[in-house]
């Protein structure tokens, strides 16, 4: 037990390893409040595009959609971030992270909000034109609102999941927690500061877990 | 060279592509197998919770809980690094590959675990009381009334999370598995051209394009007119 405890929760290693982990935990938020924004706004426009009844435009999209959904997020980023260069273009580690999330989680935001948008009735939008509200404020006080509060369990069980998924910075070298954990794991051959890392990443998103999973029994249940 | 002999040099490099085919094709060999084993033993597992969940002991139902969140709210390369370069240092070391498969069968077994006590709870408490009036015992009626109609309405999430988290084996790369992506970077590496990795991305393309479709398909299958 004492040998557990020495490997995985020495007090002392955990307080010489802080500052590292510090440093990460900025960036690992730092990287969120960039992604998350990024997926949606992207999303979101596909999402309203796919609304477009000429198939030129509708069809391309799911194509580009699925595509998107369909490559795990690391082989993304890595491709941008390795094989892109060969091609002149260098992204740099941010960058490749940014287009990477982009594309992936707009893909999935997209999806959701798309969703969203269908489960309007018709009526709606209709209403506010004959109205004579404007088309983009038919969508922006009329749609949106309501499409979001229909899918708001996915939006925010896909935000979590790009929080969580910011971890895979970690492969391109951006110091964020996972990859500062492992800087101080490799100095001080001993596993405590992956442990941090992880016991932070629950402290974090604990909160959001729990909410989300009232919210999801309710919407489960309320599908019967 | 003009720009597109000079992108299909890199990219699409016919020459290099011949050469690590056979690796991307070994590594896609073990992507599946990774894959399944991870999908058998995840959804097992969250069933047998979910089921242990129906009991309603106190104390238990904490624990489960407890568990289930902490792998819905860790990130899963989080967890496979945890178990891959943590365990040597409690003396359990463990192979890239059962690292991987460990890790992410803890994580569909706790979202999955989650969708099943969902449908579990979706089922009106009618249906128990029906079961139990007919001379059912609370496992049978749990087993051949209450579970059938609980997987159905589970099966439109359970679709898509089981997805995302199949395609979480690329992770494994990260802890030296040569599953499709592991033999991309290493193909790239020895030849110095990112050709492999071109390979790679198709190769999941080919994979999951056909998945991702059916997973949409059986979202409007199944889904529940409201």
């Amino acid at each position: 037990m004492s040998d557990f405890v020495q490997a995985f929760l020495n007090a002392e290693i955990a307080l010489a390893s802080s500052h590292l982990l510090w440093i990460g935990l900025v960036q690992t938020m730092l990287l969120a409040l960039m992604t998350v924004p990024l997926g949606m706004v992207a999303g979101l426009l596909m999402a309203v595009l796919s609304t477009r009844k000429t198939r030129w435009v509708r069809w391309p999209l799911v194509a580009f959609i699925d595509f998107f959904r369909a490559i795990p997020p690391l082989v993304l980023l890595i491709f941008l971030y390795a094989a892109l260069p060969f091609g002149g273009i260098d992204l740099g580690a941010w960058g490749s992270v940014a287009l990477a999330f982009l594309l992936n989680t707009g893909a999935y935001y997209a999806e959701i909000l798309r969703a969203g948008i269908e489960s309007v009735p018709k009526g709606q939008p209709e209403a506010a034109r004959a109205l004579g509200l404007r088309p983009w404020q038919v969508w922006i006080f009329v749609v949106l609102p309501q499409a979001v509060r229909n899918v708001l369990p996915d939006l925010i069980s896909n935000t979590l999941e790009v929080v969580k998924l910011t971890s895979i910075a970690s492969v391109v070298a951006v110091p964020e927690l996972l990859y500062q954990a492992r800087q101080a794991q490799s100095i001080t051959y001993n596993a405590t500061p992956i442990m941090v890392a992880a016991v932070i990443y629950f402290l974090l998103l604990w909160p959001c877990v729990r909410l989300l999973s009232r919210l999801e029994n309710r919407q489960i249940a309320g599908r019967r | 060279m003009t720009g597109w002999e000079a992108f299909a040099f890199n990219f699409l490099n016919p020459r290099i592509a011949a050469e690590y085919a056979p690796a991307i094709i070994a590594g896609l060999g073990v992507t599946i197998l990774l894959a399944v084993l991870i999908i058998a033993s995840g959804l097992v597992l969250g069933l047998a919770l979910a089921v242990l969940r129906a009991f309603a002991i106190r104390p238990l139902n904490w624990a489960i809980i407890f568990v289930v969140d902490v792998f819905r709210a860790l990130p899963p390369l989080v967890i496979i690094v945890l178990i891959y370069f943590g365990l040597p240092a409690a003396g359990l070391s463990m192979s890239g590959f059962w690292a991987t498969w460990l890790a992410l069968t803890l994580v569909l077994m706790a979202f999955s675990e989650e969708i099943f006590w969902a449908g579990i709870s979706a089922v009106p408490q009618g249906q128990w009381e029906a079961g139990r009036a007919m001379g059912l015992h609370f496992l049978p009626t749990l087993r051949l009334i209450v579970l059938p109609q609980a997987v159905r309405i589970a099966i439109p999430p359970l679709v898509n999370r089981t997805i995302a988290i199949t395609k979480g084996t690329a992770l494994g790369s990260v802890v030296a598995v040569s599953e499709i992506l592991g033999a991309a970077q290493s193909g790239m590496a020895f030849s110095g051209n990112p050709t492999p990795l071109t390979l790679g991305a198709l190769a999941y393309i080919v994979l999951f394009i056909p998945v991702v479709m059916a997973g949409r398909w059986i979202e409007t299958r199944f889904a529940w007119r409201r």
